[in-house]
């Protein structure tokens, strides 16, 4: 059965399998009964802050605590050198690369953890940071990434044995020579610097643990806002020498991750060691700057593009340069083979045969991170730079945007396609989907209305983005994290009345896992969902796995769900023959039921054999009592989401202003699990892409000032700026996933961005312009119209 | 400071600190913890509540200026088992998704519904544009409006 | 989250109790209005007020009336009263288009007038509106009223005339009839602070601009308001022309500074720009149009 099926309903009206359903999660939210980290309260329970370096760099000449002590309600002060004592001054990234803690020699970024305070209460806690005399060094700051391998930078890990300079990479891929051949043979070659400025995923609920490390039992309990709780519990383990078996991990609800709760952060480990200290539990959660300056931003992408094609528009090659600033420690969350994430898959949805790139990465005295805000590592970096540079390609052969793109889209017989950067996509029919935007769009009469307005002085533009993501980390010969595979397990008991458990190692943060999951173990059972609970978020209670990021929970975990179904219906079917006294294979499989062939009177529900199962009935040799099963899902490859994005902007010349009239997203995620949770999935994504292209942005000035520090300075978009999103969609399921879905939870914001810059490029391109890198301010638009465009990602001058 | 607020109906006596902040007395002293808080400057709207049958955002006021005043928060939106309108329209319009903007969400909606019962689109657009949503691109919040504008009594909802 | 250091509190039931508490305090008590400029500034721990009176529950500081020939906005009337007053919306439509992109409908519920004034950010809107309406404050102290026009109250940057021990009590607002007026503004997004903002009003009598004022905020222009662009305008037919070389009088007298809104010619021409909008607006409305 596809997702194109109808499925029938259960007593509650809600589908038994895919479709339409409400979330099961959504009255404990709507009544105000969440259990996010900062509502859990454990007896005894201390507060807790963190004294943070108001310098980007600066060494530390003196810490003194005494008075911050001596304050009444204050119970501990901890400091790097305090952590040191204990080793744990410095834990190591998800990159290999180890960050300080708290700060013990230098601090390296404005907003870095300088000192940890336990008190009665967060005022307290709050009173007491003042009163720390910190004496600092200030040194100069490097800003600019593209000055940071310039000789006579100041070094910035200076703590590493030997470092000469702030050079922290480089890594390649795609064949250079063929590439370089084929700009050699073009017949029109256009080349752009584009950035792909900082951000911030900013989820609503900002990152916090409480820990409680039980001083009789040894056991520690760490409540967290974790997307991967099970990787987090390993590395706790790794970091602080904990046994496994005494950390559990339980990430409550969740309020939005988007990346910035893959990393784990200096104050997670201050809470352990603070609740270790104070023998209580113990909590932190940030403030809102904090979260801003301190943990794990996304892109920082400086990247110089280059196209070639034939005069006619048939593309030839491509190649991009990148200078990825990382910040001031490499703590990037990202597959251990893949130092600049996926940003390979560059090569987008055309069919060419050459592409070549090269990522050099640098630190700088910023704060660490860079895959973060549903990037699906690094994608977005890579979809924005190919669709840039296609719509560069376009205006210099004076073509339609479109028409160039349809010119070069992958075939469907090309499938399942293998990119000239090794990447194998398993399905996708896009000119299809490109035509069902363009049509819902109403491609050509928004182009007739353009040129009409033009005549008449007014700026209107079309945009378009066609992106292929690659998500669902993913094999495990190829991908793990600090080791850890990414196979993703899954339990599934069926109790003896028919009703289900099943426990995933995936946590949602607001993508609804609770109902999806229910309705692929319904798919697979035809049990009803409302009779299936979904447990995760704790790793005492659930199977191991690598978590949700990436777009992986469907294309992993989903499949993983898929197949303890069918082992369970397996297992279902030797003991419905038991029952039914006849032999496995003369039974058929229905919906929720295995029957006779040819006597379909004759069968046994699946809430009957579960109560056999537990019952009395003489089972078969070698068939175990009860009704349940275990899977570990070891993905084959990734799968390959993608889609077409139209946007439509009104630009008011006179003072830069961008009006997003409309805006189209038709996308193919292979098989709709339940389709209101995944058009849910692409609105939130198009928000980030109205965000990032027009006013998120996380800019320094030149003494490493953070000048994206607040929800005044950093930029949301708001109800008023998004349009009332068009949404289409095309189905083509994946051929190696079980139920033929791909992941879908990043694909509008890897795709919008693109979209958008290209649209308001379009209208402003009678001014000459061709390029202006993101957010586009109405500053940034006048400026461009001017021919001045700003640099984005430093203080406005 | 000795401070007598009502919320949801119930009146609650404590002594506190004049600096604690509104959103700490609900969520720390009261222990309703529907009412969150995403931004600490008044930008997010996560921790809006009712103050005397108005909205504001709990994070930029004192408690002690609550004194004498009757507070709703969203644990007062339902009556008992029946969810408020806007409740359902959230979940019948899939307007929710993590849930942490939800609340102050709702608490705004519900003041918007009751100042004009019929909010056109662009209306309920600008009634909402002071809290900010990570996860749903708003489209969805606005149709779940316009379902409670359009059920303003009692309607099945099917969990 | 971000919490304030500690402080008194007090709560006036009158004018009078509040400038007696302020006595009571010393130099280190602040009024607190809406709270929504302070109390983000006291969690940052960059105000720490020893005392906060509270002035939300003085009725005397609060409504909108006509008195003689002005309006007269009490200091403690909120953002949204003053949005949806039917006195301002028929004598000045500037205030409900300034207001629809003052912060966001929440936070207007709670900020004020007096609050808004007496913060006195080089970007706030309504010292915009109260230049370009040449309006009046009321202030009251120990010693008794008096009375500063409005773009005389401003000191700079976050000073106004209102001493330590005093209050803003009123605005008050010169009636004009046949007056048009408008509001211009840029913001990165809806409730950002503006870019840049052009607010004025204009009476046209018998073909030509008998009376105009001329406000702007943040674009450095003193006391908020630009006169000798208004002084251009007075006698002279409200022709395009006119109306742009008032503007760019107007955007020549500013003085912006970059910041991550923009660099400073960007906001040198917006002052041009909306100043010549907001003008063409309200001549248009003053001729009936």
């Amino acid at each position: 059965m596809t997702a194109l099926d109808e499925a029938p309903l259960s007593a509650a009206g809600n589908p038994i399998g895919f479709g339409r359903m409400h979330r099961k999660e959504d009255v404990r939210f709507l009544r105000g009964e969440g259990n996010y980290v900062d509502d859990v309260n454990l007896p005894g329970m201390l507060h807790s802050a963190i004294l943070r370096s108001p310098y980007a760099h600066a060494r530390i000449v003196s810490i003194d605590t005494s008075a911050a002590l001596a304050l009444p309600g204050v119970h501990a002060v901890i400091t790097g050198e305090t952590l040191a004592g204990l080793g744990l001054a410095w834990m190591p990234t998800l990159s290999y690369d180890t960050q300080a803690v708290l700060a013990t020699d230098k601090v390296r970024f404005q907003g870095q953890e300088v000192a940890f305070v336990i008190a009665d209460s967060r005022y307290i806690a709050k009173d007491a940071l003042e009163l720390i005399d910190v004496e600092y060094d200030a040194l100069p700051a490097v800003v600019d990434a593209k000055k940071a391998l310039d000789p006579g930078a100041p070094i910035i890990r200076d703590d590493k044995e030997g470092k000469t300079d702030n050079h922290i990479y480089d890594w390649e891929a795609g064949n250079k020579a063929d590439t370089d051949a084929a700009f050699a043979a073009a017949d029109v070659v256009v080349t752009e610097d584009i950035l792909y400025p900082r951000v911030h995923p900013s989820p609503m609920e900002t990152c916090g643990s409480v820990a409680h490390m039980d001083p009789v039992t040894g056991k520690l309990v760490l409540y967290t806002t974790t997307q991967a709780p099970h990787a987090h519990r390993t590395v706790y383990a790794l970091v602080a020498g904990l046994p496994e078996h005494k950390i559990q991990v339980i990430s409550p609800d969740i309020g939005g991750g988007f990346g910035n709760k893959v990393p784990i952060y200096p104050g997670y480990v201050c809470s352990i060691v603070g609740s270790i200290v104070t023998g209580k539990p113990v909590k932190w959660v940030e403030d809102r700057a904090e979260n801003l300056m301190s943990t794990g931003f996304a892109r920082d992408y400086h990247m110089n593009v280059s196209i070639a094609s034939t005069k006619e528009g048939k593309i030839l090659a491509v190649k991009v340069d990148v200078l990825a600033d990382h910040g001031a420690f490499n703590g990037v969350a990202q597959p251990t083979n893949y130092p600049a994430g996926f940003f390979h898959i560059f090569t987008g949805s055309y069919d060419y045969p050459a592409a070549y790139c090269n990522v050099k990465a640098v630190y700088t005295n910023k704060a660490p991170g860079g895959v973060a805000y549903a990037c699906s590592f690094r994608i977005t970096e890579a979809v924005y730079a190919i669709e840039r540079i296609v719509d560069c390609l376009a205006a210099e052969l004076k073509m339609d945007s479109a028409e160039l793109r349809l010119k070069n889209l992958l075939r469907p017989e090309q499938f399942p396609y293998t990119s000239p950067t090794g990447w194998e996509y398993d399905s996708g029919d896009y000119e299809k989907t490109m035509r069902v935007a363009m049509d819902i769009a109403g491609y050509d009469e928004l182009r007739r209305e353009q040129a009409e307005k033009r005549a008449k002085g007014e700026y209107m533009g079309i945009g378009i983005s066609f992106f292929t993501e690659g998500v669902g980390a993913g094999p495990r010969k190829h991908m793990d994290i600090l080791g850890l595979g990414m196979a993703d397990g899954c339990d599934l008991r069926v109790h003896p009345t028919g009703k289900a458990q099943v426990r995933l190692s995936v946590q949602s943060q607001g993508q609804g896992h609770e109902t999806t999951f229910a309705q692929i173990i319904s798919h697979e059972l035809g049990i009803p969902p409302e009779d299936i609970e979904v447990i995760h978020g704790d790793t005492d209670n659930t199977p191991f796995g690598l978590g949700t990021y990436g777009s992986r929970s469907t294309p992993v975990s989903g499949a993983a769900a898929a197949l303890v179904g069918r082992k369970v219906r397996d297992k279902a079917r030797l003991i419905a023959a038991a029952a039914l006294e006849c032999s496995p294979d003369d039974l058929e499989w229905e919906l929720g039921r295995w029957f006779v062939k040819g006597d379909p009177t004759r069968g046994k529900t699946i809430q009957e054999i579960a109560f056999a199962a537990h019952g009395s009935l003489e089972l078969p040799e070698g068939v175990e009592g009860h009704l349940d099963a275990q899977v570990v899902y070891n993905p084959p490859n990734l799968t390959y989401p993608y889609g077409c994005y139209i946007c439509v902007v009104d630009v008011d010349p006179g003072t830069g202003q961008v009006k997003v009239r409309r805006f189209i997203a038709v996308d193919d995620c292979g098989t709709r699990i339940n389709p209101m949770i995944v058009e849910g999935q692409v609105h939130g994504g198009l928000a980030d892409g109205i965000g990032m292209a027009l006013m998120e942005v996380i800019a320094f000035d030149e003494d490493g000032n953070n000048l994206g520090g607040s929800f005044m300075d950093y930029l949301l978009p708001t109800s008023m700026e998004c349009p009332d999103w068009e949404l289409g969609e095309t189905v083509t399921p994946s051929p190696h996933h079980p139920i033929g879905a791909k992941g879908v939870g990043e694909s509008a914001t890897v795709g919008s961005p693109a979209a958008i810059v290209n649209a308001v490029i379009d209208a402003i391109s009678p001014f000459g312009v061709r390029h202006a890198d993101m957010p586009l301010t109405p500053a940034n638009v006048w400026r461009a119209i001017q021919g001045r465009p700003v640099r984005t990602d430093m203080a406005v001058e | 400071m000795q401070v007598t607020i009502t919320v949801n109906g119930v009146e609650h006596s404590r002594d506190i600190e004049p600096r604690m902040l509104l959103v700490h007395f609900i969520r720390d002293e009261l222990l309703l913890r529907g009412t969150h808080w995403g931004c600490d400057t008044s930008n997010c709207g996560a921790c809006t509540l009712w103050v005397d049958n108005e909205p504001v955002k709990s994070c930029t006021m004192l408690a002690v200026m609550a004194d004498g005043k009757a507070i709703r928060t969203v644990e007062g939106l339902a009556n008992g088992a029946e969810l408020d309108p806007i409740q359902k329209g959230f979940m019948e319009c899939h307007g929710l998704q993590c849930g942490f903007c939800t609340p102050g969400m709702m608490m705004t909606c519900r003041a918007l519904l009751d100042g004009n019962p019929h909010p056109t689109e662009a209306e309920i657009r600008e009634g909402i544009s002071g809290n900010i949503c990570r996860c749903t691109g708003y489209k969805n919040i606005v149709a779940a409006v316009q379902w409670a504008a359009e059920n303003p009594a009692t309607s099945e909802v099917t969990a | 989250m971000q919490t304030p250091a500690p402080f008194d509190y007090a709560k006036a039931t009158s004018v009078a109790d509040a400038l007696a508490l302020l006595d009571k305090h010393g130099e280190e008590a602040r009024v607190i209005a809406g709270g929504h400029s302070l109390l983000p500034m006291m969690k940052l721990r960059l105000a720490r007020p020893d005392a906060l009176i509270d002035l939300n529950d003085i009725a005397e500081l609060r409504g909108i009336r006509i008195e003689g020939n002005e309006i007269v906005v009490g200091a403690m009337v909120r953002h949204a009263e003053i949005l949806s007053s039917a006195i301002l919306a028929e004598h000045y439509p500037i205030f409900r288009e300034a207001e629809h992109m003052i912060a966001d409908p929440i936070v207007r519920n709670r900020g004020t007038v007096g609050g808004s004034m007496c913060q006195a950010d080089p970007a706030a809107d309504l010292s915009a509106v109260g230049s370009a309406l040449k309006g009046t404050a009321v202030i009251q102290g120990a010693a008794g009223t008096r009375t500063v026009a409005l773009r005389d109250f401003h000191e700079g940057p976050y000073e106004t005339k209102v001493q330590a021990g005093e209050i803003l009590t009123q605005v008050r607002y010169p009636i004009r009839p046949g007056a048009g007026s408008a509001y211009e503004k840029v913001e990165r997004r809806a409730g950002d602070w503006a870019v840049a903002s052009s607010g004025v009003f204009v009476v046209v009598s018998g073909g030509v601009v008998t009376d105009c004022g001329i406000g702007l905020t943040a674009v450095g222009a003193d006391h908020y308001c630009a006169p000798a662009a208004e002084e251009f305008l007075i006698g002279k037919a409200p022709t395009e022309e006119n109306l742009a070389a008032a503007a760019k009088i107007a955007g020549d007298s500013c003085n912006p500074v970059a910041d991550q809104r923009g660099p400073a010619d960007y906001k040198a021409h917006l002052a041009y720009e909306l100043t010549l909008r907001a003008l063409r607006r309200a001549a248009r409305s003053s001729q009936g149009a």
